[in-house]
């Protein structure tokens, strides 16, 4: 048999049907729902007069128009509000579990599929997201889809699709000190940029990203699509399994030994062949930070910032201009030392409990500059708990942090929570776009450790001389 | 609906990367419908603070009347999931938007909206970015794009999607006629399914 990737593997165990002249009809083993992508596609099955066909492979939660204040008070948008209602309508009309604003397991998307153990390896997963690709540091198949596909899972629980290339990202060698899973990713895209992975599913693979926790390979998936890939994943191993055992959906008993037999099966073989390939140094990096625009537009912490005049490609140069306008940097300037306003710990990316522990220990017997407004969100009310278990709502608090209610708060600022036009953010979300985070909003993307240590000096800092 | 063939000026945005974000603004994504979302297109970019238009932008100028295709940099539509992103678009008169290449979301989401993403080749696109307002024509069943110069260029589209497009055939209902099959598939299943019933 010819060799082949995990996602050939795991595309040949789904497929329902083949026809000449359309694509491959692939089941989905789990669907997960969000208040935002849904409610057209719900709207859509009652004009068609259709069910959601597996309830039970759907769960639903409640994060990107979810206010990050007390669950005691009431949600004062009025159109946020009546979104969150509807969500709640439409998941007791069809039937579909649902984690809303009271749930003790309540969080993001991303965060709470995997902290329920409903993310499994081997599994095609599917979201109204295109952060879907989380779900793939389990050796999961997870990737991010419209609303009318939405309503396409909801319908049959299938997808027509036709298959991506593979890329091969090989990182070896150990991380320096104060250099983490997100500075990984970062110069990844900043090597490729954000078109470099488009048709493509990345796999990760090499002596650093087996050595990382579920956790940080969470978070290195999660940007895939700031890559332009779809997907993205690592191959399940025993860290793996280790994270998943005991969790509330994950297989007990006899299901749990036979779950773990067919997971190893679906690692690469050593001998499959990539379309495309990086390989990634990892002992060389540095804290990365973006400057631009886009999640591309990133340097390491000591660099400075792309001269336009160095770029021959006119739109590119006309790009990092507009870009540096719009940041309203200068070319040639280091990024370090640049006074910021805000400070954003949270997002799909970067809100569960090791990344809060990280900006927490960065943070501990500190204070935030008084310049600086700093938001801890946790990406869920179970990442929340954990945290306050362990004091660290205290530190962040002592510090003058804002430690809130789960939710994905200023990642998209959805919910309120927002800068203002013309402020600069270190945040430790996935986007940097303009006005991602608010009109007129300036973004800096940032590891947790460089957003904590620069919410304590006021300036992009190198975390590695707090450390 | 059924798509087979658009004539129009072309509206020339000359930016690569243009992000869902911009196409449409996260605070237009509260909507529980489609209605009403044209109004959010390239919100930040087509108006200032006070609502009124910015005027050197594309879609503001008098020339845009009508216009029916925009040509933009690479990788359009990079970013978020959103499909508001071609309702907007397509509420907003687009009917198809020509780059040198789509990200992979936004290109499968235009396709099931009637919007037709088209791929070029470097030298056709640089034709394009020149022509600002010149006509061109999209025949879709050919596959092909006349150029200002008279030039005809093949782009490629999935055959499927296309099929879809130019008969006018509903996806889901393909779908639905393959429930033998899909019960098939889940009856012979003993991959991890039933995951929330544990």
């Amino acid at each position: 048999m010819k060799p082949r990737t995990i996602v050939e593997k795991i595309w040949d165990t789904h497929v329902v049907a083949e026809k000449p002249g359309a694509p491959t009809l692939l089941y989905i083993d789990l669907h997960l729902v969000h208040e935002v992508t849904s409610p057209q596609a719900f709207s859509m099955l009652r004009e068609r007069g259709l069910k959601v066909r597996r309830p039970d492979l759907t769960i639903a939660t409640m994060d990107h128009s979810t206010p990050t204040t007390s669950r005691e008070l009431p949600v004062l948008d009025p159109v946020g509000k009546a979104q969150l209602e509807q969500m709640s309508n439409n998941c007791k009309e069809f039937g579909i579990p649902l984690y809303d604003l009271k749930s003790s397991k309540q969080g993001i998307v991303h965060v709470m599929g995997p902290e329920q153990g409903l993310t499994q390896p081997g599994m095609t997963i599917v979201c109204g997201d295109s952060h879907t690709a989380t779900h793939g540091a389990f050796g999961a198949l997870a990737f991010g889809i419209g609303t009318s596909q939405v309503g396409h899972v909801f319908a049959t629980q299938c997808l027509l699709q036709t298959p991506s290339k593979s890329y091969a990202i090989r990182v070896d060698g150990a991380l320096k000190p104060g250099v983490t899973a997100k500075d990984i990713i970062l110069a990844v895209i900043a090597k490729i940029g954000i078109g470099g992975g488009t048709g493509c599913v990345f796999e990760y693979l090499g002596s650093t990203i087996r050595s990382l926790s579920m956790e940080e390979r969470m978070t290195i998936c999660n940007m895939s699509i700031e890559g332009g890939a779809r997907a993205g994943l690592v191959a399940p191993d025993d860290t793996t399994y280790q994270y998943i055992h005991g969790r509330e959906f994950a297989p007990k008993g006899a299901d749990w030994d036979a779950a773990v037999a067919r997971w190893r099966q679906l690692p690469s073989d050593h001998d499959a062949e990539y379309a495309h390939a990086l390989t990634l140094d990892a002992s060389e990096l540095e804290p990365m930070v973006t400057f631009g625009t886009n999640p591309g537009m990133g340097i390491p912490i000591s660099a400075s910032i792309p001269d336009p005049a160095s770029v021959s490609d006119p739109i590119e140069k006309s790009d990092l201009v507009k870009a540096l306008k719009y940041m309203d940097l200068q070319p040639g300037k280091p990024l370090k030392g640049h006074p910021i306003n805000v400070v954003f710990v949270g997002s799909c990316t970067n809100s569960r409990i090791s990344d809060l522990r990280a900006a927490a220990s960065v943070i501990k017997g500190r204070k935030v500059n008084p310049k600086v407004r700093m938001l801890v969100v946790p990406g869920s009310m179970q990442v929340k708990k954990q945290a306050e278990a362990e004091g660290l709502d205290k530190i962040f608090r002592e510090a003058g942090a804002d430690f809130r209610e789960a939710g994905c708060s200023m990642c998209l600022a959805m919910n309120g929570d927002q800068l203002e036009p013309g402020e600069y953010s270190v945040s430790t979300s996935n986007r940097n776009f303009e006005g991602r985070q608010g009109k007129g909003g300036r973004t800096f993307l940032a590891s947790p450790l460089t957003a904590a240590a620069s919410a304590i000096t006021g300036v992009v800092t190198d975390v590695r001389t707090l450390l | 609906m059924k798509l087979d063939k658009i004539e129009s000026k072309i509206a020339v945005l000359p930016i690569d990367n243009v992000d869902t974000d911009q196409i449409i603004p996260a605070r237009y994504l509260k909507s529980i419908s489609k209605e009403g979302l044209g109004e959010g297109l390239f919100r930040d970019w087509r108006f200032n603070e006070d609502g009124t238009p910015k005027p050197d932008f594309v879609l503001n100028k008098p020339e845009a009347k009508g216009v029916q295709i925009l040509v933009a940099g690479d990788n359009f539509g990079c970013g978020s999931s959103r499909e508001h992103a071609p309702w907007a678009l397509v509420q907003s008169g687009i009917r198809a938007v020509i780059s040198t290449s789509f990200a992979d979301i936004f290109k499968g989401n235009a396709l099931k909206n009637q919007l037709l993403p088209v791929v070029v080749p470097a030298d056709a696109h640089k034709e394009l970015l020149n022509s600002p307002w010149a006509a061109v024509k999209i025949d879709l069943p050919a596959q092909t794009l006349t150029l200002p110069s008279g030039r005809v260029v093949n782009f490629p589209i999935d055959s499927f999607a296309k099929q879809c497009l130019v008969e006018g055939i509903d996806e889901l209902g393909y779908m639905l006629q393959q429930e033998p099959a899909i019960a098939a598939f889940e009856a012979k299943r003993t991959g991890p399914v039933n995951t929330l019933q544990s």
